[in-house]
């Protein structure tokens, strides 16, 4: 009896652990009708069609809280320009082409063209490596996230990040970042630099799918991304960039 | 006496033992798994990004109630969202009538992108706003949804800007654009689709530059010595060729 009583309570307990147990897997693969499984985004920027306006910069910032001041970017647009004595000067357009403090003259351009900028989204991000509490990781998706709770704010993977695409976050003191617009585009959305740039500089979408913007842009286009010689294999990739680029 | 008989050294082994399996229950057991699973907290942090709030509708939300949608769908503005000019309108979707987004009229809003700047891919339309009908805002004369030159440019300059400034200052200042170009009429109204042609033969050039022609001030080169592979425009830019 007693023993017939053990083995009783002993398989419900078993029972009831295995549902638990088998709910709770399922609840860590899957998140509100959303499946990261079936998506790895990535994202094209041609060169030659950016005017430089900031929209982006100036949407990202509203969209996702950044600090407005002009030190904090999760995008941001860079303008080159290579003079003819061969000398290259990089500014940030902040927002405001006008703000650029150096002038220059058509006749000393040999040419000149904007960059914009954001997290590489690496497949294999140093950022990652560095962080030694774990609090920025690879979602399945492809996407570099920060855990805003974990993060102890120590900069290392602002550090780590060969692309300058990370800034501690001022209020939070922990690492932010660029995330695609995470909440966007796990509704189905774009980014809200994608949403708004007015020349369509900006193409996003998954990497895989062959028939979609994204997938066009790299049928039709020379591709190149920053800095391949670090082994980061970042997935924003660009056309029409220029080797001055760095 | 178990214990009593263990060798000292045996005895520290199996305390650095005891230790680390008491660790182990700890970050298995006793801590809450939140702190411990990794996947937890990758989850918890996806769940924390996914419900971040959407400002920007996306221009799709725009089409269903505002008219002026159709109409920018068919000018230069057509792959612009509306959320470009009229900033973020997620709110405005959802209240309508009590939350509207902006109305940008400023002359400094148009510039943000119009402006002239040597760095912006040409053929993109940009002005000089200093020179260009400064006391005007720029939505008197152009409607934002459907944005168009008020006339049909006669002058080449109107686009070509940069082209024309550089020609001034050259040897060619006295010749029409269409004495090398052929600029058919629909090049005005569809610029990129219809291109104007350009001379593709030397003896365009000779014309004036050949040792036989009658133009005595153009320089003269003996055509057939002077770089015979190539056309002429391959070396020397005819908008400012180089005077030696």
């Amino acid at each position: 009896m007693e023993r017939r009583r053990f083995l009783s309570k002993f398989m419900s307990i078993a029972a009831s652990a295995t549902v638990v147990s088998g709910f709770f897997k399922r609840a860590v693969a899957r998140t509100d009708g959303y499946d990261p499984k079936g998506h790895y985004y990535g994202m094209g920027i041609q060169i030659d069609k950016c005017i430089g306006c900031g929209k982006c910069v100036e949407a990202c910032k509203e969209e996702n809280n950044v600090p407005k001041e002009p030190f904090f970017f999760r995008t941001w647009v860079e303008r080159y320009v290579i003079k003819k004595d061969g000398e290259t000067s990089v500014q940030n357009t902040d927002m405001r082409i006008e703000r650029s403090n150096e002038v220059f003259t058509e006749r000393d351009i040999l040419r000149s063209f904007f960059v914009p900028k954001l997290c590489n989204q690496c497949d294999n991000p140093p950022c990652v490596q560095v962080c030694p509490v774990g609090a920025t990781f690879k979602t399945e998706d492809g996407v570099i996230l920060v855990d805003d709770e974990r993060c102890v704010g120590c900069r290392y993977c602002i550090q780590a990040c060969p692309y300058g695409a990370r800034y501690l976050h001022p209020e939070r003191e922990t690492a932010d970042k660029c995330t695609f617009c995470y909440h966007r585009i796990t509704k189905g959305m774009l980014p809200a630099c994608v949403e708004v740039c007015p020349s369509q500089a900006r193409i996003f979408g998954d990497v895989k799918s062959s028939a979609s913007p994204l997938g066009r842009f790299k049928r039709m286009n020379k591709l190149h991304v920053l800095k391949p010689s670090l082994n980061t294999e970042p997935k924003v990739s660009y056309s029409g960039l220029d080797g001055e680029v760095r | 006496m178990f214990l009593q008989k263990m060798p000292d050294a045996l005895k520290r082994v199996l305390a650095v033992f005891v230790l680390v399996a008491a660790a182990a229950v700890l970050v298995r057991v006793v801590l809450p798994a939140s702190l411990t699973d990794s996947r937890l907290h990758i989850k918890s942090t996806v769940e924390r990004e996914m419900a971040h709030p959407v400002r920007y509708a996306g221009s799709e939300a725009c089409a269903d109630c505002h008219e002026e949608y159709k109409v920018k769908q068919g000018g230069y503005h057509k792959n612009l969202s509306c959320e470009t000019c009229h900033g973020a309108a997620k709110e405005h979707s959802e209240n309508p009538s009590e939350l509207k987004p902006k109305l940008p009229r400023m002359r400094e809003f148009c510039a943000g992108c119009h402006t002239y700047n040597p760095s912006r891919p040409s053929g993109f339309p940009q002005v000089n706003p200093a020179a260009h009908n400064p006391l005007k805002v720029c939505v008197e004369c152009h409607n934002p949804h459907d944005p168009k030159p008020t006339r049909t440019p006669q002058e080449c300059s109107a686009c070509h800007a940069e082209i024309a400034r550089t020609k001034e200052l050259s040897p060619h200042a006295q010749l029409e654009c269409t004495n090398c170009h052929t600029v058919p009429q629909e090049h005005k109204l569809a610029p990129r689709s219809v291109r104007a042609g350009i001379p593709s033969e030397r003896s365009f050039c000779g014309k004036c530059h050949s040792k036989d022609s009658g133009r005595k001030e153009a320089p003269k080169v003996d055509f057939l010595t002077h770089g015979e592979k190539y056309l002429c425009w391959q070396c020397h830019y005819p908008h400012m060729p180089e005077v030696q």
